[in-house]
Parts: C-alpha cells; sequence; structure tokens
C-alpha cells in the first residue's frame, strides 16, 4: 500500500473524526458525570424520557404493522408503478421533517378534509400525543420497510421452491419461511426506525407543538432547555445520545447473537 | 474555552459568512446584526440607508437577539447591533463589544391574533379564558413568551376578568412554541384558536389571514429595542450613520408601518 494511498485514508477518517465524533465528545464532557447523574430526576427530563419512550415505541409499532405488508409486496412482485412507490416511501429520510410536519397539518390539521371527518366525531389530531406518534412513524417509516424488503428479497429462492413442491400455501411459506429467515433484518430495521423516531424534532414540533405531558418529547425538551439552562440541555442530550448509541450498538451486535444462537441449535440436533 | 463554547463559536462563524468573506473590501459592506423581529422594517431601513450613503451596501444578519448575541461574543465581525430585548444587549455590553452606550430606537408591545375565520368565536380577550379554546403561547424561555405569562396574570387583577383568569387561560394551552413566529405560524394556519404574539409579528403581509385583538396599555408588556454601534467595525463612521437613521425621524414611519412604536419623539 502506497503511502499516499494511507495518508488518503488517514485524512478521511480524521477528517469524519472531527466531524462526527468531536461534537459528541464535547456533548458527553460538557457536564462532569456526578452533575448528569443529579439532573437525571429532573421532571422536565423525566417526563419528556416518558413520552419519547411511548410514542416511539407505538410509532415503531405502527410503522411494522403498516410496513410490512408495503415490504413484502415490494421484495416479492412486480407491478406497476413500483418504482414511484419506492421514491413515495424513501421520500421521508430525505425530506426536510419541517415540511413533513406542514404536510401532516394541511393533511390531518383542523382546516383539512380528513380533519373535518374527524371533527364530526369530536376527534382533532395536532397538539396531541397521536400527532407525535404520526409525525414520528412519518419520519421513521423508510428504516423499517427498506431494511425488510432487503431482508425478504435475499431469501434464497430454493427455500420458497422447496416450500412449494411441499404445497405450502404462499401464506404458510410466508409465515413460516420467510418471515424467519428476513427476522434479523425486520429485527433491525424496527430498531433503526425506533431509534429515528425517539431523535424525531421538526415534523413533531410543526405537525404537534410543545406542550410538556403531552407533545414535548426529549429532543423538543431539549431545545427548549437550551434557551434557558443549557446545563440542562446538555443532560437530556447525554441521554438521548446514550440511548441512540445502545439502539445502535444493538443492531450491529445482533447478527453475531443470532449467528451464536443458531450455532446453539445446530450442536442440540 | 470549553468544547461547547468553541462549536457555538464554528456555528457563529459559519453563521456570519458575509461577515467572515468581506473583512474590508473596497465597496464597504456594512454588517447589521438585527433581532429576526425587526426583519421587514429593517430590510426597508436598509435600503433608505444605502440610498442616502451611495457606495455602501447593508447587509443584515437577522435571527434572535440570544443567538445574534452569542455570535458577537464569539467573534463574529459585524457593525451594528440591535437587540429585541436590554436583556442580550446588556451581555454584549458586558463582554465590552459597543462603541458607546445603547439607545432605544422602538418599542413593541403584545396582541392577541385569531384566525381570520375565528372558528372560536372570539370577541373580547375574556373569551380566551373558556373552556376547550386551543390556545397557543410563545414557550416561556423566550423573551415573548414570558411577556405572555406577564400579560395573562396582569389581565387577571383587572376589572371585568374572572380573578382566576390566568389559570383558566394557561389551561388552554395547547402548545409552548419555541419562538413566537410558530404561534403565528399556528393561528394562521387556523390550527389554534388564538395566540399571544408581537404586534410588529402581524406583518402587511400575512394581515388578511388574522384577527387582532389589543390588550390594554395597563395590561400589557412593552418590549424595548436598543441598537448600537460595535467597536469592531472597520467602518465606524457608517455605523455611527446607521444608529442616528435608526432613531431619526426617517425611521419612525418605517417602524410604525410594521407595527413597532418608535419612542416618544425628543423635545
Amino acid at each position: 500500500m502506497g503511502i499516499g494511498y494511507r495518508l488518503l485514508l488517514g485524512l478521511g477518517v480524521a477528517g469524519l473524526f472531527l466531524l462526527l465524533g468531536l461534537p459528541l465528545a464535547a456533548v458527553a464532557t460538557r457536564v462532569p458525570p456526578s452533575e448528569l447523574l443529579a439532573r437525571m430526576g429532573d421532571p422536565m427530563l423525566v417526563e419528556a424520557l416518558r413520552l419519547s419512550l411511548v410514542t416511539s415505541a407505538a410509532a415503531t409499532a405502527l410503522v411494522v404493522v403498516l410496513g410490512l405488508p408495503v415490504a413484502y409486496l415490494l421484495a416479492t412482485r412486480a407491478f406497476p408503478g413500483k418504482r414511484l412507490l419506492e421514491v413515495l416511501i424513501d421520500l421521508p429520510m430525505v425530506l426536510p421533517p419541517t415540511v413533513a410536519g406542514f404536510a401532516l397539518l394541511l393533511a390531518f390539521g383542523r382546516n383539512s378534509l380528513a380533519g373535518r371527518s374527524l371533527a364530526l366525531l369530536g376527534l382533532s389530531i395536532p397538539f396531541t400525543t397521536l400527532a407525535v406518534v404520526l409525525a414520528q412513524a412519518f419520519i421513521a417509516a423508510p428504516f423499517f420497510i427498506s431494511a425488510t424488503r432487503a431482508g425478504l428479497s435475499e431469501v434464497d429462492p430454493r427455500y420458497l421452491d422447496a416450500a412449494a413442491t411441499l404445497r405450502a400455501s404462499p401464506a404458510h411459506t410466508l409465515l413460516r419461511v420467510m418471515l424467519p429467515l428476513a427476522f434479523p433484518s425486520m429485527l433491525a430495521g424496527a430498531a433503526m426506525t425506533w431509534a429515528r423516531a425517539l431523535g424525531e424534532f421538526g415534523a413533531t414540533i410543526t405537525f404537534a407543538g410543545n406542550l410538556p405531558g403531552v407533545t414535548q418529547t426529549m429532543p423538543l425538551a431539549v431545545y427548549i432547555a437550551l434557551q434557558r439552562d443549557v446545563d440542562a440541555a446538555v443532560a437530556m442530550s447525554v441521554l438521548l445520545l446514550a440511548l441512540s448509541v445502545g439502539i445502535l450498538l444493538s443492531i450491529r451486535l445482533a447478527p453475531s447473537w443470532f449467528g451464536l444462537l443458531d450455532r446453539a441449535r445446530a450442536r442440540r440436533r | 474555552m470549553s468544547p461547547l463554547r468553541a462549536l457555538l463559536a464554528l456555528a457563529a462563524i459559519g453563521a456570519a459568512p458575509v461577515a467572515a468573506q468581506t473583512g474590508r473590501p473596497a465597496p464597504a459592506v456594512l454588517t447589521v446584526f438585527a433581532a429576526a423581529s425587526l426583519t421587514d422594517a429593517f430590510e426597508e431601513l436598509g435600503a433608505l440607508f444605502q440610498r442616502g450613503h451611495p457606495g455602501i451596501t447593508v447587509r443584515f444578519n437577522f435571527a434572535g437577539s440570544q443567538q445574534l448575541a452569542a455570535q458577537l461574543e464569539h467573534g463574529a465581525s459585524a457593525d451594528v447591533f440591535a437587540s429585541a430585548d436590554q436583556r442580550w444587549m446588556a451581555e454584549v455590553q458586558r463582554q465590552g463589544l459597543p462603541a458607546g452606550e445603547p439607545v432605544i430606537f422602538a418599542h413593541n408591545r403584545l396582541v392577541v391574533v385569531l384566525p381570520a375565520e375565528n372558528p372560536a368565536r372570539i370577541e373580547r380577550l375574556e373569551d380566551l379564558a373558556r373552556p376547550g379554546l386551543k390556545l397557543v403561547l410563545a414557550a416561556d424561555a423566550v423573551p415573548a413568551g414570558r411577556y405572555s405569562r406577564e400579560v395573562l396574570r396582569r389581565l387577571s387583577r383587572r376589572p371585568g376578568f374572572a380573578s382566576d383568569y390566568e389559570r383558566r387561560a394557561l389551561a388552554n394551552v395547547v402548545s409552548e412554541e419555541e419562538n413566537v413566529k410558530g404561534v403565528v405560524a399556528k393561528v394562521q394556519l387556523g390550527e389554534a384558536d388564538a395566540g399571544l404574539v408581537y404586534r410588529s409579528d402581524v406583518t402587511p403581509g400575512i394581515a388578511r389571514r388574522l384577527r387582532v385583538l389589543d390588550i390594554p396599555a395597563a395590561a400589557n408588556i412593552v418590549a424595548s429595542y436598543p441598537i448600537v454601534a460595535l467597536a469592531a467595525s472597520g467602518h465606524p463612521a457608517a455605523a455611527r450613520a446607521f444608529v442616528e437613521l435608526a432613531r431619526g425621524p426617517d425611521a419612525r414611519a418605517i417602524l410604525a408601518k410594521h407595527g413597532l412604536m418608535p419612542p416618544p419623539a425628543a423635545p
């Protein structure tokens, strides 16, 4: 390997570390750990954390329920407009979240068609916890759908052929062959969706507003705290950072964990 | 300098590319850091200044006063600073950045805004305490939010208002927006029934989408806007001229047009 080549690699790694690592390290080391620990009981933090965990879990569940059929269709069928559907699904990943929130307001707000119909039932979505869940699901859905689709596509067709020769119904094949084989991908996708939902800010504040205990999730609480008490904002940022690192690390470690599981199973046989 | 402060400084430099790039070039550029609520009024004032000072281009950096103060503190170069809040001007003074004493050139006050269709049929300030209504305020961490709560407190002590007016109005709050423009947006879209904002937020462009309820002066808050030339300015004479223009007679009409109240005329 040439010296120039190595230098180039080194520069890239160093540059990326400066860009990604330094800011994160700066947040993590800004307040001493004892002070951080003391701030973990802060009511604003506890309330926001509780809300964030509940809403992001609900958003992930919603995405899994609605996204699984879509991922299955995309992985197994060819149909007109498939490319268009793929673009539509990827769009939330690149759209500015504020635009997503605004779009949600125009679709489900009080003056929208859907909003007016809901109003007849005495329901209104903006400014509610449900709005937070919808905003998070909107933004975070692509992660689960693309990972699951990839997992389902990678299932060896020979297994499907074998299932077919044994006269397994398509539903049976999906449940007993495809889903178990794609499960690690689905789990990783769901975890990515969860992590993204946990960090959602722009769509939430635009569509759901900011009210402690109702719509003020951790990212919103961080932003508000930053204007008043920087150390409180740092404590919340560190907690959010730790949660995200935990989730992302589990995704990285999951494959080896699944590998261990498989080997243990094989030994038992 | 702590790491976070260093990062803020970097962000400040990034946010002021005009100042960073120009240095001291041949065509003079006057960089004015001004509170976001001054955007429309100062665009107009800047054009007026350029007409009176050929060869000088005025560039603005509009942002929240607290952000501008942080940017200045971390070395962003600017010639003039106009704040929406005396607190942030004091912060900049504490750093020794101004080239003189700040002067108050404008006042702002709060109003209640309603969507033009007025879905909750609000006719009087008393109606804000009606249960089930959707009220949006700025978060109490931002000046507008602090002022809004103070106004509700003062109103509940006025004759004709219930003594629990403040509590009941606050119970109607469905969102505490991270800045006052967020309040304007939620009301303008008709998602909220009412909101408290600065009079200057009801800009000509959106006035037709909003209805305005005035708050009596006795219960209202008056926000004062100080302006000052900065010591680091590369064009001290032009910077002083801009400050003079902002507090002068020509600016009064412009400020008033944009919902800001000029201070009482000098005797």
